[in-house]
């Protein structure tokens, strides 16, 4: 494919390049086989096996020190990796790491400018850096600036810039050198709410306009939910699930039959509804969803561990949520309808399917491969 | 690794290929560009008005004071070699006012400090160091134009001051040089320009190991205070120590005792580059070391007066200070590279 053999220079590549992509496709810009970064005793990446198809959105998602950024610096050659191999649009980083950056953007995690320079400027900068300049890099320069909505602001020093709009001159900068494959460390951190939705759908025009590839890294993971393709949740320098998020949500044990009853918050008797949601035909589990608060407190008195993550739902202080697990094989929408008639006494106030967010997914691999950890150093020890 | 290869057989052939498709691409000369956006920098700071005071006061001052005198001697010297040069060494009879290289020779180690010691940790508290070395350039482009580039300003510098005080003596006192003087002056420049370097190259590892640049820069300012200032005390205080006299009782142990100090001295740069500098401005000295024995003190008092060496021979006296000076930058330029190219990107 073209994407290995060389650089068509300065194309726009369809984005139907994504549709030919595969499994374990060997032209995928970016792979990675038992990558590891160690830093004395510390790993900070354990065997990475990590592949970025072509024309998607890959979302890394992890804690702050999962080892994401130095993954990161391992794929953009500004870190030698300790072990393993990396491809990056078919180059090894390590030994070509001129090739590779060259065609590779990347927006550090809190990206800087020099302040005494206005916008323009620091791109030109980058644009002379790449290899461009007069009315070319010009050119290029308004582009990207539009690009991320700072034209207006484009001749004013970037010391005067806001943390948003900094981020967006960031992925301006990384835009420049027309890229193939765009690494984006935390592109919407510290970005407003506004700003956030604005970043993402840049990001989703890029794949759709320049069919580039983009992988991200965030562990603000709701955030991202939306304009990722597939995601991977990384916890201790490891890649612990692929995929897209109801692939995940289905290997962590996040059934689809899990239905969501909120009552009024002024309702008694927790252990009656709980009987009567319990009577009900087709009813497996029916279990409060504890909010954070009340959980801190119960978990300190050893109580049971309250469902599948549902702590983090948007019951507030007036509401009162039920989590409740139907049989396998039984229709959401009847079941759905015979809670809301034995709850006809009670304040009922909303009800429908839950469907896990990414947080919840993440929180419960984590917890699922730290157990794992555990036995394994157990048996290890035994 | 061997799995990859297989998988990948054109790994290695796409940099040729592109290679074809942009023959242009500077990426050679990543570090002109760097150099460039920082002599930029240099030039639009506030570094560069304080460089132009700091040394306009030092060479103008001393050139205010000391012009009455030369000007009454100007009629005995013209016909002897070195008066041009005399407008450098002159100081006034009056004010304790240091001359120029004197004067040079102290401020320029603060001149090279100043330029570096925010050249890197700056870039890494900016957050601009990993867009920086993201962008296709070899990381060592960074250090080696940064280095070039504040080299390049106060060489300006320093060759538009030297060309004041020559016009100054040429136009106010119709002091007109020699080609041997010429030559000399410009030997010194480039001495100075070494000695400059010497600095920058301490500011640049300054900036590379420490973190906050207002760390470095109090480090940095410390070690010139080291050598400039408190380097002749603790010498001294060194050479009473060891030396086989505490005080000196007759001539020979005097002479001894000097001769110790000095070489003890020399371990200081800042020696080594006033011992340069005066041999090659002062066309008259016909030794750096002092004497070691009364018979070589009156072997220098036997050598007739106003006897000259040329330049090539003065060179040849301050060669062994060249080369130390030369090793001395490339000592610290290496430790600023090496680490700078060892370090992580990030904290």
């Amino acid at each position: 494919m073209t994407i290995v053999t060389g650089r068509p220079s300065r194309r726009r590549r369809s984005a139907s390049a994504a549709a030919v992509a595969t499994a374990s496709d060997p032209t995928a810009p970016i792979r990675t086989r038992a990558l590891t970064k160690r830093y004395g005793e510390r790993i900070a990446v354990d065997a990475l096996d990590l592949e970025v198809r072509a024309g998607e959105i890959f979302g890394l998602l992890g804690q702050n020190g999962a080892g994401k950024t130095t993954t990161i610096l391992m794929l953009l050659g500004l870190t030698e990796p300790s072990g393993g191999s990396a491809r990056v649009v078919g180059l090894d980083p390590t030994r070509h790491p001129l090739e590779v950056k060259r065609r590779v953007g990347y927006l550090p995690d809190s990206v800087g400018f020099y302040g005494n320079m206005t916008g323009r400027e620091n791109l030109r900068y980058t644009a002379r850096l790449n290899g461009l300049a007069g009315d070319e890099a010009e050119a290029a320069i308004s582009v990207a600036v539009e690009h991320v909505g700072l034209t207006d602001r484009a001749d004013t020093r970037t010391d005067t810039y806001s943390r948003g709009m900094l981020q967006r001159l960031g992925i301006a900068d990384a835009l420049l050198k027309d890229p193939d494959v765009l690494i984006l460390d935390e592109p919407t951190a510290s970005i407003d709410p506004i700003g956030v939705e604005d970043v993402l759908r840049l990001l989703r025009q890029l794949v759709h306009e320049r069919g580039i590839t983009i992988l991200l890294s965030s562990h603000l993971l709701n955030q991202v939910q939306s304009v990722c393709d597939r995601v991977g949740i990384f916890a201790f320098g490891q890649l612990i699930g692929v995929g897209t998020v109801p692939e995940l949500a289905e290997r962590f044990g996040f059934s689809l039959n899990h239905i969501e009853v909120v009552l009024d918050a002024g309702v008694e008797g927790d252990p009656e509804i709980g009987t009567l949601l319990m009577a009900l035909d087709g009813v497996a589990e029916a279990s409060r969803a504890v909010p954070l608060v009340e959980a801190a407190d119960s978990e300190a008195s050893a109580a049971p561990t309250p469902p599948a993550g549902s702590e983090t739902g948007p019951a507030g202080p007036a509401e009162r949520k039920w989590i409740v697990t139907t049989e396998p094989g039984r229709e959401v929408h009847a079941m759905i309808g015979s809670i809301v008639g034995a709850l006809a006494a009670h304040r009922l106030i909303r009800i429908g399917r839950h469907e896990p967010t990414l947080d919840e997914i993440y929180r419960r691999a984590v917890e699922q491969h730290g157990k794992r950890r555990l036995a394994d150093a157990a048996e290890g020890a035994a | 690794m061997t799995a990859d290869t297989v998988t990948s057989p054109p790994a290695s052939a796409p940099p040729v290929a592109d290679a074809k498709v942009e023959p242009a691409f500077p990426h050679t000369s990543g570090w002109a560009i760097v150099a460039r956006k920082e002599v930029a920098d240099h030039l639009h700071s506030a570094r560069i008005v304080v460089l132009f005071f700091i040394l306009g006061a030092a060479t103008l001052i001393p050139l205010y004071f000391a012009s009455d005198t030369i000007r009454s001697v100007a009629g005995q010297l013209t016909d002897t070699r070195g008066a041009f040069l005399a407008l450098f060494l002159a100081s006034s009879q009056d004010y304790p006012i240091p001359n120029v290289i004197t004067f040079v020779a102290i401020v320029a180690p603060l001149l090279g400090i100043g330029f570096a010691f925010d050249s890197i940790n700056g870039e890494r508290s900016e957050g601009t160091l990993p867009r920086l070395l993201s962008q296709p350039i070899y990381r060592d482009d960074v250090v080696n134009g940064k280095f070039v580039a504040g080299l390049a300003v106060i060489t300006v510098v320093l060759v538009a001051v030297v060309g004041i005080i020559a016009g100054f003596g040429i136009v106010r006192l119709g002091i007109v040089p020699g080609v041997d003087e010429v030559i000399r002056l410009l030997l010194w420049l480039a001495v100075t320009i070494l000695w400059v370097g010497l600095w920058l190259a301490f500011g640049l590892l300054l900036s590379v190991r420490i973190r906050r640049a207002a760390n470095a820069a109090l480090v940095g300012f410390g070690v010139w205070a080291l050598v400039a200032i408190f380097g002749q005390l603790i010498v001294g205080v060194v050479a009473s120590v060891i030396a086989p006299w505490a005080t000196a009782a007759t001539l020979e142990q005097a002479v001894a005792l000097k001769a110790l100090s000095d070489g003890i001295l020399r371990v200081l740069p800042l020696t080594i580059y006033q011992e340069a500098s005066a041999v090659l401005m002062r066309p008259d000295l016909t030794t750096v070391s002092t004497p070691a024995t009364i018979a070589q003190l009156g072997q220098l008092e036997a050598q007739v007066q106003g006897q000259f060496l040329s330049f090539d021979q003065s060179l040849l006296l301050i060669w062994p200070h060249i080369v130390a000076l030369v090793a001395l930058m490339a000592v610290c330029f290496a430790a600023a590279y090496i680490w700078f190219m060892r370090q992580e990107v990030r904290a």
